[in-house]
């Protein structure tokens, strides 16, 4: 195992996340805010309990994961697709790493800042709203899992992308409504039919009720299928990386 | 162990997905220790097979050991020992010179902190500059620092690939200093050139390539030996049927149906024979209308060798 190399890039990576650290933080900071005094006020003040939770706390969980998916894909595909814009991947390709120590390198560091920042936004919204927590120990965990998931994700997008502007289209214009529609800041159970049905193949609303499980105990589906549909996700990146290395799919020609 | 090739290339052809065969069956053996400089034209094909040792880009067919160790197969051993110096100076613009050869360091395999980082800065005139952005620095000092980066980990094989591309005079020096004694304490230099000066005046052994064959590999000096052979040809008022033995010591040989008296001499040696010899024929009375000098340099040699392949 080349230790020495996974943290060479582990500390690369922090080092270029460290170099924007207080745009990184206060933005989770910032928006967190403005989604309690819009959301948690205004709307909150007429939409009290959500599933038997109040509504400040019931948007937390999909206000994290909001950011984490993000976050995650952004910084993890950047950070594969700089060197490959540079030029500067020569080195790694040419380095004694296996595919494994590359994406521990790369995915760990993005998985750091992901965490830090939901971590951050779970701290703001302490300020706001009562905050317990049923299952502390599977929360983080949960929130690990989803955010390497994503860093997995993203990372094969930034191998995949020819461009700045593909390494936005999957965030932007998948990801991110797919969050919105997939119950971050509603539950799916007040959705009419077929709204609720059609809903519920959006791969997302598993995510969010896994981690929303973690937080109340409660969730709109079962937290075993949550589980099931995580790591089915985490395993399709892991596949998917290593059929990229395997083939030096646009990292080698 | 200690004869084997440090390197070890068996029949490597490339061709690109979309592209032309960029090499063609390349055999090439280099001995530890040496300064092997690959001499090609712009196309030939030198970065694709560096490429191809560093595990940059994969090749068709064919298979490289590197101090015996499978370049594919066991190719963490393998690279270990490899430090290439790319062509283009692709280099992170945010980082510190100082961290960006740590990094280097710790990404083969070793502990960043050590002594031999800082020697090899001052070697590289970087230490002043280490804490410096690598984006304020000028064209050269970045190629001092991806020199400085490829070095970084202290491998046995180093590839230059065309050092001497936009580098000015004092770099140069630098440079070919810093080779020197890289070679002197057992490091195998290769590097890539399309300036025959630099093959000449830089490598123990030249490689000729062009359009992905490797067309001839032979000593430098036995190289330029033939390389530097220039002709001396007198065209004689009588045709000649025989040398006259007094002119055996400088073996000259008749051309042209004993019209052309041909003298082969050494341009680059210190006394060229051609005064003695032209007194020696005064005095036998031998008359001629008209003298004639033709090279054969490395140059010629290098254009011929290329052209006769199109
Ligand atoms: N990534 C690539 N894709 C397609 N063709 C390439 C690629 N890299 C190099 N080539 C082609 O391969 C041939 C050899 O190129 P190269 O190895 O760079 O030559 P040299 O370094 O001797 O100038 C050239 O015809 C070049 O156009
Ligand atoms: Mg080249």
């Amino acid at each position: 195992m080349n230790l020495h190399g996974i943290w060479a890039i582990y500390r690369f990576e922090m080092a270029r996340f460290g170099r924007t650290i207080w745009t990184s933080l206060m933005v989770p900071v910032i928006t967190t805010s403005l989604y309690f005094i819009v959301f948690g006020s205004a709307i909150g003040s007429q939409m009290r309990e959500v599933s038997g939770v109040p509504y400040g706390a019931f948007i937390v969980p999909g206000l994290m994961l909001l950011a984490i998916f993000s976050e995650s894909i952004l910084n993890a595909s950047l950070g594969i697709y700089m060197p490959k814009f540079t030029g500067t991947i020569y080195e790694l390709l040419s380095a004694p790493l296996s595919p494994l120590e590359t994406v521990l390198g790369y995915v760990g560091a993005a998985t750091t800042k992901s965490v830090v920042i939901g971590l951050v936004i779970f701290a703001t919204a302490h300020l706001f709203v009562d905050l317990p927590i049923a299952h502390p120990f599977a929360m983080i965990a949960y929130l690990v899992l989803v955010a390497a998931t994503f860093c997995m994700f993203g990372f094969a997008i930034g191998i995949w992308a020819k461009g700045f502007e593909q390494l936005q289209v999957i965030p932007l214009l998948v990801v991110t409504p797919l969050t919105f529609l997939g119950g971050a800041f509603y539950s799916v159970t007040i959705l009419p039919e077929p709204w609720r049905s059609i809903t519920l193949f959006n791969p997302v609303v598993y995510l969010i009720n896994g981690f929303r499980w973690t937080f109340f105990g409660t969730s709109d589906v079962g937290v075993g299928i949550s589980l099931a549909v995580t790591a089915g996700f985490f395993a399709a990146c892991l596949t998917w990386i290593g059929w990229i290395f395997r083939t030096g799919w646009r990292l080698k020609s | 162990m200690a004869n084997d090739p440090i390197l070890s290339i068996r029949g490597v052809s490339k061709t690109y997905a979309n592209g032309p065969t960029a090499l063609e069956a390349v055999d090439l053996d280099i001995q530890r220790g040496e300064i092997f400089a690959l001499l090609g034209p712009n196309g030939a094909g030198k970065t694709t097979l560096i490429s191809i040792v560093c595990g940059i880009v994969v090749p068709s067919t064919g298979s490289i050991t590197v101090d015996g160790h499978d370049a594919l197969n066991d190719y963490k051993q393998a690279r270990r020992r490899v430090g290439l110096v790319p062509q283009e100076l692709s280099t992170d613009a945010f980082e510190s010179v100082l961290a960006t050869v740590t990094f280097s360091r710790r990404l083969f395999g070793r502990s960043g902190h050590s002594a031999y980082i800082e020697e090899l800065l001052r070697d590289l005139s970087l230490w002043d500059k280490r804490h410096a952005k690598i984006m304020t620095l000028s064209g050269g000092m970045k190629r001092r620092v991806l020199i400085a980066k490829a070095l970084a980990h202290e491998p046995d094989l180093l590839f230059l690939d065309e050092p001497s591309a936009g580098v000015d005079v004092a770099l140069r020096r630098d440079m070919w200093k810093l080779v020197h004694r890289l070679r002197d304490r057992g490091v195998t230099i290769i590097l890539t050139t399309h300036y025959i000066e630099e093959a000449e005046e830089m490598a123990d052994r030249v490689g000729v390539i062009a359009k992905g064959k490797l067309l001839l590999v032979d000593d430098k000096a036995a190289l330029m030996k033939k390389l530097g052979k220039r002709e001396l040809d007198l065209t004689l008022v009588e045709p000649m049927t025989a040398i006259p033995a007094e002119l055996e010591e400088w073996a000259p040989t008749l051309e042209n149906e004993g019209h052309t008296l041909r003298y082969v001499f050494d341009a680059t040696g210190e006394r060229t024979g051609i005064p003695s010899f032209l007194r020696r024929m005064q005095e036998l009375g031998i008359a001629f209308k008209d003298l004639e000098t033709s090279k054969s340099s490395l140059e010629d040699i290098f254009v011929g060798l290329v052209e006769e392949k199109r």
